[in-house]
């Protein structure tokens, strides 16, 4: 089953003594696909995507990412994934062509791979000027592509981006959008959280996550269609309001707000 | 091992370019030593001695050129009279003073009890006991050289201070400024640079990377390891070389010992960073955490003998106690490891434990 799927998740949980942060999660993102992962705070998608990344070990359930187990492979996992956060993961005080070079050598690449796939890098993102630049010099803007890029630089086949673009410009985030784009044409599986819902139209497909579990899933406008509403943003204040009338939200009820409080904290 | 080396180059770019955090680690234990040196002595110098001879004599005369002799006096006033005395005191412009009886000389020759009085300003009582206890050694000195036909027979007790003879304290601080020093640069920096990376998010990056644990630690400590040591062997090196501080025992066992409390202080910083996220907070947790206890429960400043028992006992798990005592006892008395199997096993214990603590708390925090 696994042929064609990048991420496949069956019945994902994870449990913090007697608290639920991701209660029995079940979905699968296709090889190239554009995957955005949506959800409040603390509606467990950060738990979920350390699990994915192998940071977290599972409570229960299975998932599979670039063909290998989370809980029993994590250590092959990370070397197929790459990942970047909203705090872009970039050494501050290194050079660009530094950092580069950290992460080349981190996984391992070698030397003439490392100066290869950085010239090339530095020639897309237009930087080749700002190589022996310290990164604290350069834009928030270029920085935040460089991160994507250096977390592409070991040519993952599935790049986990936790709110890449919070903070920036519109223009900047619409070139972002462009290298995801870019990426996953050329097969990076990509698996995007946003707090921007426009960004969520962007995408293959979206999930939103109500209180540890899936409350929505589809392409974008099948969501709207079936849902009734004119955006996704609509949609996910309507589905990520606590005492919000969606049938979803009934079926994973059964937590108190005081937990779905906790779990911002936890995440 | 491409990628350690790459993670101790990369710790070793940041050492290197954070100029404000590089002054301290160079300029800190240079000017330690010599803070603590000069500063901060228990040894009395330049005691500003008052002398009353109503009637200067021969005695009078010989005494007071031996308390001129012993270096550590300095004559402000002669004076016949003790009455100006409480003004000089009250000035401050006399630490001490010598009061002798009219007629000393004659009276030590008919063998009667002769009067001498020793006063010492005692505002600071350390201070103002060693003051009394040198002018009594001078005396001392002065009978049992005097002709024994002058007088009864005297009783001179004899008092050695071993070890240190000169009482030099600063052969005493220079053990503890090491353990201190080393607290310093290893528990401070390595829980800042740890939280410097949780702050920023690149030790996310670390961890999601095919990197192990321990590749991430080691990466992270060996650099400060290293400073450390280095910053034992400038200590050293500067306490002989400007205070003459004696190293009577092994040099190596010395810097072994160093390198087992360097890992234990570098546990405590990894310790301390993975219960924190905020370097603010890392700053304050290692300086109350590890700093506080070094100065105060080491017997570095202040002696655990005359300590209430809870403090005493608290200071047993400070592990800058058991590496002062080493290295004090490796510098000033020259003993080897026959002597100091039990310090140094309490500190291989300890480092042992804290090394797995901190590994795992660095495992831990991978499961919140």
């Amino acid at each position: 089953m696994t042929g064609d799927l990048a991420i496949d998740v069956q019945d994902l949980t994870r449990r913090f003594g007697a608290f639920t942060a991701v209660g029995g999660i079940t979905f699968n993102v296709r090889v190239g696909e554009v995957f955005g992962f949506l959800g409040a705070n603390g509606a467990g998608k950060t738990t979920a995507i350390r699990m994915l990344t192998g940071l977290l070990a599972p409570s229960s359930g299975r998932a599979t990412v670039a063909g290998h187990d989370v809980a029993r492979d994590a250590e092959r996992v990370k070397r197929d994934i790459g990942y970047m956060s909203q705090k872009f993961s970039l050494y501050e005080d290194l050079t660009v062509r530094e950092n580069i070079t950290l992460y080349g050598g981190i996984y391992d690449l070698r030397d003439r791979d490392i100066r290869d796939r950085s010239a090339r890098m530095l020639a897309n993102l237009e930087l080749e000027h700002a190589a022996d630049q310290f990164v604290r010099a350069i834009p928030l803007g270029w920085r935040q592509k460089l991160a994507f890029s250096v977390a592409l630089l070991h040519q993952p086949r599935v790049v986990f981006l936790d709110e890449p673009t919070s903070g920036v410009d519109p223009i900047t985030r619409r070139q972002f959008w462009e290298l995801i784009y870019d990426a996953a044409a050329a097969g990076t599986t990509v698996l995007v959280t946003t707090h921007y819902m426009d960004e969520a139209e962007y995408c293959d497909r979206i999930s939103i996550m109500v209180d540890g579990r899936i409350g929505a899933m589809g392409t974008p406008a099948e969501l709207k269609r079936d849902f009734r509403v004119s955006s996704i943003d609509d949609l996910f204040v309507q589905l990520a309001r606590p005492s919000g009338s969606s049938q979803e939200i009934r079926r994973s009820g059964g937590q108190t707000l005081q937990e779905t409080r906790r779990s911002g904290d936890l995440s | 091992m491409s990628a350690l080396a790459g993670l101790l180059r990369k710790e070793v770019y940041h050492i290197l370019r954070d100029r404000r955090t590089l002054i301290v680690i160079i300029v800190l234990p240079v000017l330690q030593v010599i803070i603590f040196g000069y500063a901060i002595r228990t040894d009395v110098d330049h005691v500003r001695l008052a002398i009353v001879d109503p009637a200067p004599d021969t005695v009078t005369l010989a005494i007071r050129a031996r308390f001129n002799a012993a270096g550590v006096f300095q004559d402000v006033a002669l004076v016949p009279r003790i009455e100006p005395l409480e003004d000089l005191f009250r000035r401050g412009a006399a630490q001490g003073a010598l009061v002798f009886e009219a007629g000393f000389a004659e009276r030590l020759a008919r063998g009667l009890p002769s009067g001498l009085l020793i006063i010492a300003d005692a505002t600071e009582p350390n201070t103002g006991s060693i003051v009394a206890s040198y002018a009594t050694a001078v005396i001392q000195g002065y009978q049992q050289e005097a002709p024994p036909s002058r007088g009864a027979v005297h009783i001179v007790p004899s008092v050695r201070m071993r070890f240190n003879p000169t009482r030099e304290s600063s052969n005493l601080f220079v053990p503890g400024l090491m353990a201190f020093v080393l607290t310093i640069i290893s528990s401070l920096m390595t829980a800042i640079s740890l939280t410097r990376e949780k702050e920023t998010g690149t030790l996310e990056a670390l961890l999601v990377s095919p990197l192990r644990p321990w590749q991430i630690i080691v990466g992270k400590v060996a650099p400060y390891l290293v400073v450390g040591f280095a910053s034992v062997v400038g200590v050293i090196f500067e306490a002989r070389l400007v205070f003459h501080v004696p190293l009577r025992g092994s040099l190596s066992l010395l810097l072994i010992e160093g390198i087992v409390f360097i890992l234990v202080s570098l546990s405590l910083g990894i310790l301390i960073s993975a219960r924190t996220s905020s370097q603010r907070v890392a700053m304050m947790g290692a300086l109350i955490g590890t700093m506080l206890p070094t100065m105060l429960l080491s017997g570095f400043i202040f002696p655990l003998e005359s300590m209430p028992w809870p403090l005493q006992a608290i200071s047993v798990v400070v592990p800058a106690r058991w590496f002062v005592l080493v290295a004090r006892s490796v510098m000033l008395k020259g003993v080897g490891l026959a002597y100091l199997w039990q310090p140094t096993l309490v500190l291989l214990v300890m480092a042992l434990v804290l090394l797995t603590a901190s590994t795992r708390a660095f495992h831990e925090r991978l499961d919140q």
